[in-house]
């Protein structure tokens, strides 16, 4: 009943240098061509910009709070060194316990160390993006662990075998009538048409899961370092289960999450819920700072926390984008990317996707094998206009296509640009070049040269223009 | 393994590796207030105004006066579909609560035992179950229609109900019930998340409780081609009572 998400398509490991680029372009192409789904995409982020337009104007001024939830990231971000300690000390001070993961191997064999110590039956897991980085389920499961997603999104994706198609709206692109079916095989439900009769379909099984469940597993989308405590961020309430009910309660964070104090937690949470799903704040924005206390009813007698590393510090490294470890994970620069929109999710081959995902992703795993998601970019900077904490994401991009200049240089690419430059630097050659181009661009077309074939696959060329612009300049003048 | 030399633990290589890459100095992030650029010029240790300080006139209002921040909480609640009353004093709290509870036809209720749930939950016309430190059992507050809680603060601002393990009946009671009911007296309510967080720390100094939540509305969930479902696992309503 529950597959492995990490055999999907959507996730490959690239052991051929060029197998990244290669399946980015043809599933890119494939994905283009498919006017439905690209159609149901955008009508169902339709409602998206409404709502977050309405949100956003409750703002007095949108934009200067993007400049103070800019700085409280950016002054935790260069500050990790201290940050990092002191809410270890405050979350240990609390009864929680602290383990450090350098990277997802060392992650996934603490995680299944504590199931083995709590001698876990069944583990239900809330939505965890780090756990989908370190393909924590596929590994759980080689080991004779059940787990359940519980967030809506989550279980759908996993009864089907996919990872999230969006790391916000994992099941976007799902259209109700496969979700129906899918639940009928699953979970032998009746056939509806009703999204709400669906959501309580899975309610009705979850429940019980809940109950049962020995161990919860969640993220965490901020770490406070002047009080110890872990913030979660959802709107379904399956993560406030997943940590109230089960016995020990683990939570895998990667280490950029820091911040300084409550009072940053004043401005990030309503950015995040009103950039990332037009809400003045998510449903249920919950502080964990460790197991249950004397006092308190009930709640989990241990509780972990996993610090990952997993090449993020690698990011911090290069103070020029070391903002990208700014990002809060809101997912709006996916919603407004006319990339995003066009190849979808599961092109990208990545556990973040979108213009975020193709800044970081190249830092996390590679930047030879992940480069040309750099290119995947109209550089139209909608990201960056969105983006609630100020990354500088389309800029990003363009420093990542110079790193890849610079440490992989193609001959190619340098052999044409000198003789650009040749040509652009003698006006009579650059004349006769254009001159030439001009009249022998049918020739172009009828010989189907290599740099053109991609873009004269689904286009015309269009016919040249009788005259240059130089001379059209020359004769008006 | 020789005692004298232990192998780093991943800790210490992963704070080493942090402190390494801070050796070197980010610029500062693209801000447009003059405001904010000052307070960064002294470096991110040294901020000059807190982000949350400078944030406060540029986040959505919450009102100034009691009477303003009682209006836009109703405003918000109303919006993000929680059912909202106001009643004069808990007397009249448990009226309302019980016609409710023969209205719907609740079997079973639990409430947590806190001065100000106690004499509503001592009107329920139907079996109620106490919450208190001693626990409770699980499956049998999965059964229950609704769970009864009081709050720590009501956020005008956006509409939240703050609740916490310590002081609203612990983690299950306002979560894992279909309806939840919050009795809100008036002076719990504030004007932003600020004030609610400032207020959280003064109250449980030095020790917080191990979960502190902030409800926005009843649960939901968009995940279905992004059309929105009230009562995706948690409460499918949320019945907020102003008293006072």
């Amino acid at each position: 009943m529950t597959p492995s998400s990490q055999s999907a398509a959507g996730i490959h490991e690239a052991s051929d240098p060029h197998g990244a680029k290669k399946k980015f372009l043809a599933d890119a192409a494939e994905h283009v061509r498919d006017t439905d789904h690209r159609a149901f995409v955008r009508k169902a982020l339709g409602g998206y910009y409404t709502s977050r337009d309405t949100q956003k104007a409750r703002y007095r001024d949108w934009e200067q709070a993007r400049d103070a939830a800019s700085l409280a990231k950016w002054s935790a971000v260069n500050r990790l060194d201290v940050l990092l300690p002191q809410f270890v000390a405050a979350f240990e001070a609390n009864g929680g316990t602290v383990h450090w993961a350098r990277d997802a191997d060392e992650a996934r064999g603490i995680v299944l160390e504590l199931l083995k110590a709590a001698k876990a039956k069944a583990v239900i897991k809330s939505k965890c993006m780090t756990s989908e980085e370190i393909h924590l389920n596929a590994a759980m499961e080689r080991d004779g662990y059940g787990v359940v997603e519980s967030d809506l999104g989550e279980f759908i994706q996993q009864l089907r075998g996919e990872p999230p198609y969006h790391f916000v709206f994992p099941c976007m692109h799902v259209r109700r009538d496969e979700i129906s079916d899918l639940f009928g095989r699953h979970l032998g439900s009746p056939p509806t048409d009703s999204p709400e009769e669906l959501t309580m379909i899975a309610r009705r099984h979850m429940r019980r899961l809940y109950v049962d469940a020995d161990v919860g597993i969640t993220g965490g989308n901020f770490l406070v370092a002047e009080t110890g405590q872990i913030s979660i961020t959802e709107n379904e309430g399956n993560a406030r289960l997943t940590a109230a009910l089960p016995r020990v309660h683990i939570a895998l964070v990667g280490i950029e999450k820091v911040v300084a104090n409550l009072d940053d937690l004043s401005v990030l949470l309503p950015m995040l819920a009103t950039a990332g799903a037009g809400q003045p704040l998510t449903c249920y924005n919950t502080l964990y700072s460790g197991p249950r206390q004397p006092g308190e009813p009930d709640g989990p007698e241990e509780m972990h926390v996993v610090l990952l590393d997993n090449s993020r510090t690698a990011l911090l490294a290069d103070p020029e984008q070391r903002d990208a470890l700014h990002c809060i994970r809101c997912g709006a620069c996916l919603n407004v990317c006319p990339i995003f929109k066009n190849v979808g999710g599961f092109t990208y081959g990545t556990t973040y996707q979108g213009p975020i995902g193709s800044v970081i992703t190249p830092h996390l795993r590679g930047l030879a094998d992940w480069n040309h998601l750099s290119g995947a970019s109209s550089l139209c900077g909608a990201c960056t206009d969105a983006c609630p904490v100020r990354i500088d994401i389309h800029h990003h991009l363009l420093h990542n296509r110079r790193n890849a200049a610079r440490t992989t240089p193609s001959r190619l690419e340098r052999l044409g640009h000198r003789l650009f430059v040749a040509v652009a630097r003698r006006p009579w050659l650059f004349a006769a070049g254009g001159a030439m181009f001009r009249h022998t661009l049918w020739l172009a077309k009828r010989l189907r040269l290599p740099l053109l074939r991609a873009w004269l696959a689904t286009r015309d060329l269009p016919p040249a223009p009788a005259q240059s612009f130089r001379a059209q300049w020359k004769a008006k003048a | 393994m020789s005692r004298s030399n232990p192998p780093p633990s991943a800790r210490d290589v992963i704070l080493g590796r942090v402190r390494e890459a801070l050796r070197s100095v980010a610029p500062l992030p693209h801000m447009r207030s003059q405001a904010a650029v000052s307070a960064a010029a002294a470096g991110p240790g040294g901020l000059t105004i807190l982000p949350a300080e400078a944030a406060r006139p540029w986040l959505p209002d919450g009102g100034e006066t009691l009477g303003e921040q009682v209006g836009i909480l109703i405003g918000n609640l109303e919006k993000l579909r929680a059912q909202v009353h106001c009643t004069l004093d808990l007397e009249a709290a448990a009226d309302l609560v019980a016609t409710m509870a023969r209205d719907r036809g609740w079997k079973q209720v639990a409430w947590h035992d806190h001065p100000a749930v106690a004499p509503v939950a001592s009107r329920l016309p139907c079996e109620s179950h106490r919450v208190d430190e001693s626990g409770f059992e699980k499956n049998r507050l999965e059964a229950c229609d609704a769970g009864i809680t009081t709050c720590d603060a009501a956020v005008a601002q956006t509409g939240s109900i703050v609740v916490s393990s310590a002081t609203c009946g612990g983690r299950g009671l306002s979560i894992l019930p279909h309806v939840h009911v919050v009795l809100v007296p008036i002076d719990r309510v504030v004007g932003t998340l600020a004030d609610a967080l400032d207020q959280m720390r003064e109250r449980h100094a030095g020790r917080m409780p191990s979960m502190v939540s902030f409800i926005t509305g009843p649960s939901r969930t968009g995940d279905i081609e992004r059309i929105l479902v009230l009562g995706a696992h948690g409460p499918k309503e949320l019945i907020v009572i102003i008293v006072g």
